[in-house]
């Protein structure tokens, strides 16, 4: 039942992009079309899960026994770029249609706030490891969510009469506002 | 004057994000008022010109192939330095931004001017470059920040100039607030930039 609610909780209430700002980035970069947002949010899915999983040993097991806590910052972001890293070349050797799929996008991603910021907040929120899995996941599948539904809309945007001075980014941050307003319709549910 | 232009780009011809949409996240989280938005500001411009001139100063000893990487971890030490500064200090404002000082990391303005002005400049156009590209980014900041708090709470930096028991238009200190915001902000200074 507490799963449930984490699931509800990070998915629609607490949505990572559109209630908590974190992935604005990539969610106005990569969404012009629904095929790129769709390996967006599968190479997000990915790295964030292995990402929280690897910070969250680190900072119970190396960081907080050694009294290190204050390293949290250097340590998650440097372990987050190396693991990019990693998956890209074993990517690469195991399965080519996978790398093929999400290979462009793996780049990006170690820039991504989204991954940083879940690795800090399943600390902050002292959960175990596997609500952290949960949490994380649920968090991923919110910002594939959004982005995918996101994406539906600009490809119908790209065809509208926007004002001039409206084309473009200023357009999709109102949509975007648009979006939220409807995602904190969930606000009562859990 | 060369130094003048250095310091000037950053307010209006480069602004980190009303032109070139660089760290909208932080941009977004943490203009719900004025004054939060001034403290992710000058936090953000310190790491800036911090990281700036350390970095002008290790160019030549750092190479090229660990260069990011290197950089990131100079970038880190000045936020971890930031953070801990603000929860001694300024506890209250250092709660209200929360996980976004440490984010500070991954804005991509840090990094970008790092990589784009620091490591192939020298300390002192670093220092300024960076100093100019902090206070442009505090500036719109605030500017966000302000606007948000005059509709949403009517008040500015915290004095409330309606009457008590009346409310703001709610929305805008809320999520959805600082997405149409920002959009409308960028479209007027399109429509200015292109008309001058």
């Amino acid at each position: 039942m507490e799963y449930i609610i984490i699931i509800i909780s990070a998915i629609f209430v607490n949505n990572i992009v559109l209630a908590q700002f974190l992935g604005i980035c990539p969610f106005l970069g990569v969404s012009t079309k629904t095929e790129t947002a769709i390996g967006m949010g599968a190479s997000v899915l990915f790295v964030m899960t292995l990402a929280t999983i690897v910070t969250y040993l680190v900072q119970v097991y190396v960081l907080f026994p050694l009294n290190l806590a204050f390293l949290q910052t250097i340590s998650f972001i440097l372990i987050i770029a190396a693991l990019v890293q990693m998956l890209e070349i074993i990517l690469k050797k195991v399965s080519p249609p996978l790398y093929q799929a999400l290979g462009i996008y793996l780049p990006l991603i170690t820039t991504n706030c989204a991954v940083l910021g879940v690795a800090i907040l399943v600390i902050k929120k002292d959960l175990n490891l596997m609500e952290s899995v949960v949490f994380t996941v649920a968090t991923a599948l919110g910002f594939a969510l959004a982005l995918v539904i996101f994406s539906g809309i600009r490809e119908q945007l790209a065809l509208a009469d926007v004002p001039k001075g409206m084309k473009g980014i200023p357009i999709a941050l109102v949509t975007a506002g648009i979006l939220a307003l409807a995602f904190m319709g969930f606000a009562g549910l859990v | 004057m060369n130094q003048v232009n250095n310091f000037t780009k950053g307010f209006f011809k480069e602004n980190p994000i009303l032109v070139l949409l660089l760290g909208t996240c932080p941009t977004l989280a943490v203009t719900s008022s004025a004054i939060n938005g001034l403290g992710m500001g000058l936090a953000t411009t310190f790491v800036l010109f911090m990281s700036n001139i350390f970095i002008s100063v290790v160019k030549d000893f750092v190479p090229d192939k660990v260069r990011i990487p290197a950089f990131v971890v100079v970038i880190a030490s000045f936020v971890t330095v930031v953070d801990l500064l603000m929860q001694a200090y300024t506890p209250a404002l250092s709660n209200q931004l929360g996980i976004f000082i440490p984010l500070i990391v991954v804005n991509c303005i840090v990094l970008g001017r790092a990589e784009a002005f620091a490591a192939k400049n020298n300390i002192f156009s670093s220092f300024i470059d960076g100093l100019g590209m902090g206070l442009g980014f505090t500036m719109a900041l605030v500017v966000i920040g302000s606007i948000r708090e005059i509709l949403g709470a009517g008040s500015i930096f915290g004095y409330k100039f309606i009457a008590e028991s009346a409310d703001g238009i709610l929305v805008f200190i809320l999520a959805p607030g600082a997405f149409i915001t920002l959009g409308f902000l960028i479209a007027i200074l399109k429509k200015m930039n292109k008309s001058s």
